[in-house]
């Protein structure tokens, strides 16, 4: 058997060892005009038709390999959706690499091949990266910091102050899988069907532009799941919000881990889903594009804007049974319970 | 459908309300369900099933958070302990939070200390192999649902002779303080919501007790709203019948004698002891120690300095665990105390009856 190749300090020092890592591993899976120079900076085309959109992001999840996914995969989608949610047409993302001494080169390589095949599959290029290393112990494997550049194209808008008394809230599946399948992987649970419902969505967005649906404002469910959404956007506008809980549909294997490790779904992180808001007028409209598309096929309303708040906690869930109560937000992380 | 699907859904939560809503029609007098279990607390908030209450009922939370029963000195010594070089405590998430005297274990995190948070106490023969050079501390605390599992660790640690896991003891049991309550005059309890998990390893039988000595109506439930609506409405029928007795309603988990292996394990490695419960002081016979035996592995023989221990001023965590006083009645209540800046500790676990009521309960502040 071959010994395991190890990242080494010096795969970060600037000699040979890095540039074997940049020129096989990088530039082979990423290859665009833009990255090949590898000058200082990507230096790209002229930009028309729009306000640019710029994000950034870092990924430093445990277990770095999940089901569904891995933290490639997941910088480039996470990047994507959150230029997507703004109403953006991604486009040019940076992607730097901080590994740990002793990491596995082929857990560095599966994370550049899926990083590769979802930014083909969003239609975004990596033009820029960087690569530095840790000493042992000094980080996780590894983590990657993202920034992504996109353009929102004339006359979309997508903020919060469009939120008006009477839009219904619409969520494009089901809640929480993302965390699940972490879980899962990480309390070495079988998961069954279970996998990450990680995923650019920018193609769902763009769909529900091309319907001429009247979006009014867009999020994606990630850190903090629905419940900080939602907490967000009332704070954001002053309105309050109420979902109903009977119709936020759940995927039973996601339901069970989280029942079994004591968590709320509502709070559990999505990467692939989308909660919009919308006039009731364009909200079959929405369902329908949104379920002939792979990645909306659950699409349903689940709630409803109402009027202005004073409460300090503006979000409300109603139950089956017809009882409404606040949905704060979390204090903390969603801690483990003990029984 | 399964089974727990059928426990969640509304037609049968719709049906029992309006059956305990028809039962309550007869009653003699308003009553009093106190339930004494945090997942019971949790769940009653959840599903909101105080609203669903006709008004001759009355829902009451008791001492049944783990957590927010563990007095402020368990966690002062924790912090002591943890502070010693090379050592490591592990802990249950929901102990993570709870202030003690001084800082809570999330902030002496930060300030230093090693702090694991781990879902089993299995976990800590990993951890105790992977850090051969610290003294692995297992802050031990929980009911009779948590016991058994510490226990086996302990028993396995032996058998392995690893000797870097010591456990802070803080287990407590739940008989103790249900004759406590039945006891107290200033506390007018009907009946009681008895614990499903404590119940799954200690049995219905063990409660014989409360119908027979102090005439409490009960009933042992599981989880799902409609599982703790039974257990309402069998504790009204018992009430208009004036029939106390021990209904199990959790069959399909609990058995009249419990889980013999999980009893014995407890009885191999532990044995009753007086302990101290934040709200009701101390209760004869009411905690576990380390027997002799096992005593090398009882981080509380070693010897250190502890600060005198002081309770939250003002905080009326007490009250609230005895049911003598709902949240809002505090005066720290969403006020100083909330869950990003818990006083006392039933603020901090989800179970506690505090946090339970801010999170889930409509209010304008």
């Amino acid at each position: 058997m071959k010994p395991e190749r190890l990242i080494q300090l010096a795969h970060g020092a600037g000699g040979r060892a890095m540039q074997s890592l940049i020129r096989d591993l990088f530039l082979n899976h990423f290859q665009n005009p833009h990255l090949e120079p590898l000058s200082d900076a990507a230096v790209l085309s002229p930009i028309s038709g729009g306000r640019p959109a710029l994000t950034t992001d870092g990924f430093v999840v445990d277990p770095p390999i999940f089901p569904g996914g891995d933290l490639g995969h997941l910088s480039i989608c996470g990047t994507v959706n959150d230029l997507a949610v703004a109403g953006a047409r991604p486009r040019e993302i940076t992607w730097a690499l901080i590994l740990e001494e002793g990491c596995p080169i082929d857990l560095v390589e599966r994370c550049v091949i899926s990083a590769a095949k979802a930014a083909r599959e969003a239609g975004v290029s990596i033009v820029a990266g960087d690569t530095k290393v840790v000493p042992r112990g000094r980080g996780d494997r590894i983590f990657i910091v993202s920034a992504g550049l996109g353009i929102v194209p004339e006359g979309r808008d997508t903020g919060d102050h469009r939120l008006s008394t009477g839009d219904l809230l619409i969520l494009s599946g089901p809640p929480g899988d993302h965390a699940a399948a972490i879980m899962a992987a990480r309390h070495g649970l079988a998961p069954g069907s279970l996998v990450s419902d990680c995923a650019p969505v920018n193609g769902l967005v763009e769909a529900l532009f091309e319907d001429k649906v009247d979006v009014h404002t867009m999020h994606d469910p990630t850190r903090g799941g629905l419940t900080a959404v939602l907490n967000e956007m009332a704070f954001r506008s002053g309105l309050a919000l109420r979902i109903h809980e009977s119709d936020v549909s759940i995927n039973p294997a996601a339901s069970t881990v989280f029942e079994l490790l004591g968590l709320d779904f509502l709070s559990m992180a999505s990467e692939g889903r989308i909660l919009l808001a919308l006039p009731s007028s364009h909200a079959e409209r929405a369902i329908r594009c949104l379920r002939s598309h792979p990645l909306g096929r659950d699409a349903s309303v689940i709630g409803e804007v109402l009027g202005p708040h004073q409460d300090r906690a503006p979000v409300t869930i109603k139950n089956a049974y017809g009882v409404e109560r606040v949905l704060d937000l979390l204090s903390g992380s969603d801690l483990p319970r003990i029984c | 459908m399964n089974t727990t699907d059928l426990y969640h859904d509304s037609r049968v939560v719709r049906s029992l309300v309006d059956q305990i809503h028809k039962a309550s029609r007869g009653l003699p007098r308003s009553i009093t369900i106190m339930e004494v279990c945090g997942t019971h607390t949790h769940a009653i908030a959840r599903a909101g099933l105080r609203h669903l209450m006709p008004e001759e009922i009355r829902l009451i939370s008791g001492p049944g958070c783990p957590v927010c029963v563990t007095p402020v000195s368990f966690l002062d010594r924790a912090l002591v302990l943890g502070r010693r070089p090379s050592t490591r405590l592990a802990t249950f998430g929901d102990l993570y939070r709870v202030p003690s005297s001084s800082l809570s274990l999330e902030t002496a995190h930060a300030e230093g200390i090693q702090v694991d948070i781990v879902y089993s106490p299995r976990d800590c023969m990993k951890l105790a192999r992977e850090n051969p050079d610290e003294l692995i501390i297992f802050l031990a605390v929980g009911f009779e649902t948590t016991a058994p599992t510490i226990a086996a660790l302990l028993v396995e640690a032996d058998q392995s002779n690893l000797s870097n896991l010591m456990i802070l003891p803080g287990n407590k049991i739940m008989p103790p303080p249900l004759r406590t309550l039945s006891e107290d005059p200033d506390l007018q309890v009907d009946g009681f919501l008895l614990p499903g998990h404590v119940s799954v390893v200690i049995g219905a039988a063990a409660y014989a007790f409360l119908p027979d000595e102090y005439e409490k109506f009960s009933a042992i439930v599981g989880f799902t709203p409609a599982d703790i609506l039974r257990g309402v409405l069998e504790i009204v029928k018992q009430v208009k019948d004036e029939t106390p007795c021990v209904r199990n309603l959790y069959e399909r988990v609990v058995s009249d004698g419990g889980n013999r292996n999980a009893l014995a394990l407890m009885d191999r490695v532990f044995h009753p002891c007086d302990a101290e419960w934040r709200g009701l002081g101390v209760i004869p016979g009411s905690g576990l120690t380390l027997r002799e035996p096992f005593a090398h592995r009882n981080a509380e023989r070693i010897d250190v300095d502890m600060p005198p221990a002081r309770e939250p001023a003002g905080c009326r965590c007490g009250d609230i665990l005895k049911g003598t006083l709902d949240p809002p009645g505090c005066p720290l209540f969403g006020k100083e105390c909330h869950p990003d800046n818990p006083v006392g500790a039933c603020m901090v676990s989800s179970e506690g009856s505090c946090s339970a009521w801010y999170r889930h309960e409509k209010r304008s502040l």
